[in-house]
């Protein structure tokens, strides 16, 4: 195997771990580092794919994935987080090793899930599918289990990483007018929940969503 | 078995065994100077041994003849253990005695004499401890086993020496499951050998400890043996590590002339692991006991998801 394939099957390891460290993180602070983190080894892998297939496109790819889930996105987060003094705040819920052994059992199905459909594709990072496919449903699994609105949305855009990982190893990334069109989203997708965040505790005095339910006039 | 590699096999058994409270100094040094204190020494541990062992031992009433002789299979069982692991040769006759299963079997084995020797006396500490320990013990062996399955995937063998042999033949391969085994075992060594996070190793208060509340009823030599075994359980683990993700530099069997820098490569690669394992305790804080099954649950799920991304990406 040449050294850049190990290197993407390594970074692939790594965004799985990732993933499954924002399952189990309970402040919001180191949260939005493990996002900035698994940012940074999503635009590192596709660099990596841009080397080894010698595709100029995807080293825009990487660039902007690099811009926006780096330093953008986290620094709008980190804002957002002073401005609403939730900083240092503590999810309240999860019991660690219950979600750990949920988590594994996705992956497991996540892995038999995608051994027939990364077979048919014929792209050197194939493998990886299965990862791709275990962090997104690791992100709508942390979505399901957070009670608070920040932390949810921390997995939307953990599942959306994931998203661009399982286009990357299928078929190269997507087209350039949808990947801008996904980083755009991103970004106004934050701000507008952003906003939602401070409407949200002001009504509510808290950002736990399930005070919505209780609301009924 | 190669009758000319006896003297190697001796020499790594003496020098694992002699070494081994260096190690411990060494760690107690670095955890110093990282708290800007000036440290008693590399030699203390010995010192502590050296008056450990001239003292007489005083022994409870009600002490049995389990009580007497649990030092001596702790210290024989680490010894032995010390001994087969593939430090700076895989040319180790002795090797084939135990793969890395029973390995962690003598682990096992030496655990339990310490625990029923807490519990022999009756004092509400030792019992303590040893429920503890047990705790501890039990929740950290399969992961430790989950951990050791796979480099044994990697190399098709649960023996050592062979993990190691082609772990070092190949040229630099890139494990990614073996990423993260290296992170559940160093979790594992933390929690085996009574360090932060999970148990202070220093402490003086007894409702604190883990492992130290073990030994609470021991003194004069069998303090000094159970101290001395604490030290090379601590080496041997570190070698472990060592074997399993840094084996470059270990001499094979048969070749002499490589022996002096494998020894001295494999004492750098000690003295780095001793200063980072300080490193890493000075950052931690202990954790509550509550917590421990939390912390080795991340560690059995860091394992068992090493095996499985071994499965998928086939490294």
């Amino acid at each position: 195997m040449p050294l850049f394939a190990q290197a993407i099957n390594m970074l692939a390891a790594l965004f799985l771990l990732v993933a499954f460290a924002m399952l189990s993180q309970r402040r919001l602070a180191n949260l939005i580092n493990l996002y900035a983190l698994q940012g940074l080894i999503l635009g590192l892998s596709i660099g990596v794919v841009a080397y080894g297939t010698d595709q100029p496109k995807l080293y825009f790819s990487a660039g902007l994935n690099l811009i926006l889930k780096v330093i953008a996105v986290p620094w709008l987060l980190r804002r957002l987080v002073r401005k609403l003094q939730v900083q240092w705040d503590r999810e309240t819920i999860l019991y660690i090793p219950t979600i750990m052994l949920l988590g594994l059992g996705l992956v497991i199905f996540a892995f038999n899930a995608s051994l027939p459909l990364s077979e048919l594709a014929g792209t050197i990072n194939h493998n990886t599918l299965g990862i791709a496919l275990a962090s997104v449903l690791l992100s709508s699994l942390m979505m399901i289990l957070r009670a608070t609105a920040i932390s949810q949305v921390i997995g939307f855009l953990a599942l959306e990483n994931g998203l661009i990982f399982a286009a990357t190893s299928v078929t190269y990334g997507m087209p350039m007018v949808i990947e801008l069109g996904i980083a755009l989203d991103v970004i106004v997708g934050v701000f507008i929940l952003g906003v939602f965040f401070f409407h949200i505790r002001e009504q509510f005095d808290s950002l736990e969503l399930n005070y919505l339910d209780r609301h009924e006039d | 078995m190669n009758a000319r590699e006896i003297p190697l096999q001796l020499t790594q058994f003496v020098l694992v065994v002699g070494a081994a409270p260096l190690l411990a100094g060494w760690i107690g040094q670095c955890r110093a100077w990282f708290a800007n204190r000036s440290g008693a020494g590399l030699l203390q541990p010995y010192r502590v041994l050296r008056k450990l062992f001239h003292k007489s031992p005083v022994m409870a009433h009600e002490a049995s003849l389990l009580f007497r002789i649990a030092p001596y299979i702790l210290f024989g069982g680490m010894a032995l253990a010390g001994a087969i692991v593939p430090m700076f040769s895989t040319g180790l006759p002795f090797a084939p005695v135990a793969d890395a299963i029973a390995l962690v079997g003598i682990f096992a084995f030496t655990r339990i004499f310490a625990a029923l020797a807490a519990m022999d006396v009756g004092t509400a500490f030792g019992s303590m401890g040893a429920r503890r320990e047990m705790l501890v013990g039990f929740l950290a062996e399969p992961a430790l086993l989950i951990v050791l399955f796979t480099p044994a995937l990697i190399s098709h063998s649960t023996s050592l020496t062979v993990i190691v042999m082609s772990l070092t033949a190949a040229r630099l391969v890139l494990y990614p499951s073996m990423a993260f085994a290296a992170v559940a075992f160093t979790m594992v060594l933390l929690a085996e050998n009574g360090r932060i996070p999970v148990d202070n190793p220093d402490t003086h208060l007894e409702l604190t400890m883990i492992h130290g509340a073990l030994d609470l009823e021991y003194s004069g030599r069998y303090l000094a043996l159970i101290e001395w075994a604490s030290a090379i359980k601590l080496l041997t683990y570190i070698a472990i590590g060592i074997a399993l993700f840094v084996p470059w530099g270990i001499a094979r069997s048969g070749h002499w002339a490589h022996f002096p820098l494998a020894l001295a490569i494999f004492v750098v690669k000690v003295i780095a692991a001793g200063a980072g394992l300080a490193l890493l305790e000075t950052l931690l804080a202990k954790m509550r006991l509550f917590r421990i099954p939390e912390f080795l649950g991340t560690a059995f799920m860091l394992a068992v998801l090493g095996l499985l991304v071994h499965f998928l990406l086939g490294a």
